[in-house]
């Protein structure tokens, strides 16, 4: 099982000193906090994606790709990559090229994102959220996986020999979470492809995630990638501890009493109550963690929230030496405790590549030498087959999809 | 024998409440009504006012919870609402529409409805037609064309002199019943993530189902 830490790379007053960071301030600060990751033990730092103040993170494989030069074990992720937005060749290209520099330390999850006006600014229709993603990221998925991709969608300009490059590091695309809160046509999406389902899981009552996950479970078994119980599954969280419960609650108060992000809205102990954040002692987090099995079974991937609301570096660093020390060796522990040994862990980069070449050598991607007319039109690489990409619309009969390799 | 589902609503800031009263009354009769066809009827009333707090956090935090989560749970499995708010400064109490505004676009679709409303004078009986059945026809339920509004002057004799309030609240309950003794609504199952059926069409062609 994997624990991490997740950003959304707000820019929030710090309401008990009244000091707000300036952008290059809670840039750097993050660049700590992620290597601190590394050093405490946690294995993921996955950074979110916003177009607008008050948050900083516009670029993450910019971000992510400094933060692998100067980790050598953190597997880095987002939180969430908006294929509603993005174009999905860029996307291709960018973590094909994260991999790359990385070492294969990188996955995504993928999100629609929750600010309106970033859709017409990107010159998208809000209102066509669900169809984009959908077809978006089935192009994506195409292009990490046949070297010469024909495409034509509804949302983008059309692909006529179009190559991505670099080709995925070892033939083996990054792992794709999908993200969502509660929208069943996103569990069904992950589910098709056989890829991990990340439930939000912070401000929103264990209900949702509990049917959101049963849902991709089902399908996932559905759609032939295993069984239900071998669906991979991450989940989100939030903490804020100190040695003892009393303190935690003192404070944490003012930071949740004034944060945009808890809505000012339910009092900390409603909140609390119904929802998966816990303020208290490290052995309060193991508790409420541990139930978290209760409700979506065994699962790969834990990441908690915990440098948001204004919180400063020094007390961020602290959330996670604390996590690093008392909790995630406990969890650790106790997660492996009845865990059937056919529920895998998370898909990783060496996984990845075992379960595709075994013991041969991954691929190695060859251009051909340069015939000078500069285009990727039949065989571009020395290992490429005659082609045989399918093309037609994204939205095809599935009759033409099932020549696709999933 | 069938069992209809009927939630009442009542947004009355006050108790006792003359609002909660309308409600009351609407409800009896709409069950009177429907017994006698013989249908068993399932009445549950709620009253905004004790959802106050719970409604302002949703509209914040974007869920309900527990205690709101019954509630708009009811309404959308209803055979039928009976809605009454009181009328403030020309339309439906703000407790009203931010409840409205919580319940999922969908989740009154073909949901037959009566509506009450009460008010200082009978002046603003009007509200109830051009404020409220927008609010329901626009969400694709069915407002009885009777809407009953009660003055307070009505809760004693004579009313408007036309018409009295029991007349009305009988005839506005008359319609009403008439529609959810034909609807199946409760009997529907409107849950998206419900396990025993086919996903792949929420993608689209991609998975051929």
């Amino acid at each position: 099982m994997q624990f991490g830490i997740f950003t959304v790379s707000d820019i929030t007053q710090d309401p008990t000193t009244g000091h707000t960071p300036s952008e290059a301030e809670r840039i750097q600060a993050t660049l700590t906090i992620a290597k601190h990751a590394e050093e405490v033990g946690l294995e993921v730092f996955a950074l979110g994606e916003h177009h607008n103040p008050p948050f900083w993170s516009s670029s993450p494989t910019t971000t992510l790709a400094y933060i692998a030069g100067q980790t050598s074990t953190l597997q880095l992720s987002t939180a969430t990559t908006l294929i509603t937005t993005n174009d999905p060749v860029k996307l291709a290209e960018e973590y094909a090229m994260l991999q790359h520099v990385s070492g294969g330390r990188v996955d995504l999850m993928l999100g629609r994102g929750n600010t309106g006006p970033v859709y017409p600014w990107f010159g998208k229709d809000i209102r066509q959220g669900l169809p984009i993603s959908i077809e978006s990221y089935e192009l994506l998925h195409r292009l990490w996986r046949e070297d010469v991709v024909d495409w034509e969608g509804e949302f983008r300009t059309p692909l006529q020999g179009f190559t991505a490059t670099p080709r995925p590091l070892d033939g083996v695309p990054p792992f794709v979470w999908h993200g969502s809160i509660r929208t069943p046509e996103i569990a069904e999406q992950a589910a098709f492809y056989g890829d991990g389902f990340f439930a939000n899981h912070i401000f929103w009552p264990a209900s949702h995630t509990q049917r959101m996950i049963a849902l991709y479970r089902q399908r996932y078994e559905h759609h032939g990638h295993g069984t239900a119980a071998q669906a991979i599954v991450g989940l989100g969280g939030q903490v804020f501890m100190r040695k003892n419960s009393q303190d935690a609650v003192r404070d944490f108060r003012p930071y949740f009493d004034n944060a945009p992000v808890y809505g000012l809205g339910p009092s900390l102990e409603e909140f609390t109550q119904q929802t998966p954040l816990t303020v208290g002692s490290p052995q309060e987090v193991i508790d409420k963690t541990l139930g978290f099995r209760d409700y979506v079974g065994d699962y790969q991937r834990q990441l908690w929230l915990t440098d948001h609301a204004g919180l400063p570096l020094k007390t961020v660093l602290e959330q996670l030496d604390l996590l690093g020390e008392e909790v995630v060796p406990v969890l650790r522990r106790e997660f492996a405790k009845n865990r059937p040994a056919d529920v895998p862990d998370a898909p990783t980069h060496a996984s990845l590549v075992t379960a595709k070449y075994g013991d041969r050598p991954p691929r190695q991607a060859t251009p051909n030498a340069n015939r000078g007319d500069n285009l990727t039109v039949g065989s571009p690489y020395l290992d490429t087959e005659a082609a045989t990409t399918t093309s037609g619309a994204a939205f095809g009969p599935a009759a033409t999809r099932k020549a696709v390799v999933r | 024998m069938t069992t209809k589902r009927i939630v009442v609503i009542s947004s009355g800031l006050s108790t006792p409440s003359s609002t909660r009263q309308l409600a009351d009354r609407l409800a009896a009769d709409a069950d009177g009504i429907l017994r006698e066809r013989g249908f068993d009827v399932e009445v549950r009333t709620y009253e905004l006012r004790d959802l106050a707090h719970d409604i302002t956090n949703h509209l914040l935090m974007g869920f309900a919870p527990p205690k709101l989560e019954e509630v708009l749970d009811a309404v959308s499995k209803a055979d039928g609402l009976i809605a009454v708010t009181p009328i403030f400064t020309t339309s439906y109490a703000g407790l009203f529409k931010s409840f409205i505004d919580v319940v999922d676009t969908q989740a009154l679709t073909d949901l037959p409805v009566l509506i009450g409303a009460t008010g200082g004078t009978p002046r603003h009986s009007l509200a109830i037609d051009y404020a409220i059945r927008p609010l329901f026809t626009y969400l694709h339920a069915i407002p009885v064309t009777t809407g009953v509004y009660a003055a307070t002057s009505d809760w004693g004799d004579g009313g408007d002199g036309v018409r009295s309030l029991p007349d009305r609240i009988f005839r506005g309950a008359k319609e009403f019943a008439d529609l959810v003794e034909r609807t199946d609504r409760s009997e529907l199952v409107n849950d998206p993530f419900a396990l025993d059926r086919p996903a792949g069409h929420l993608i689209g062609g991609l998975t051929g189902e």
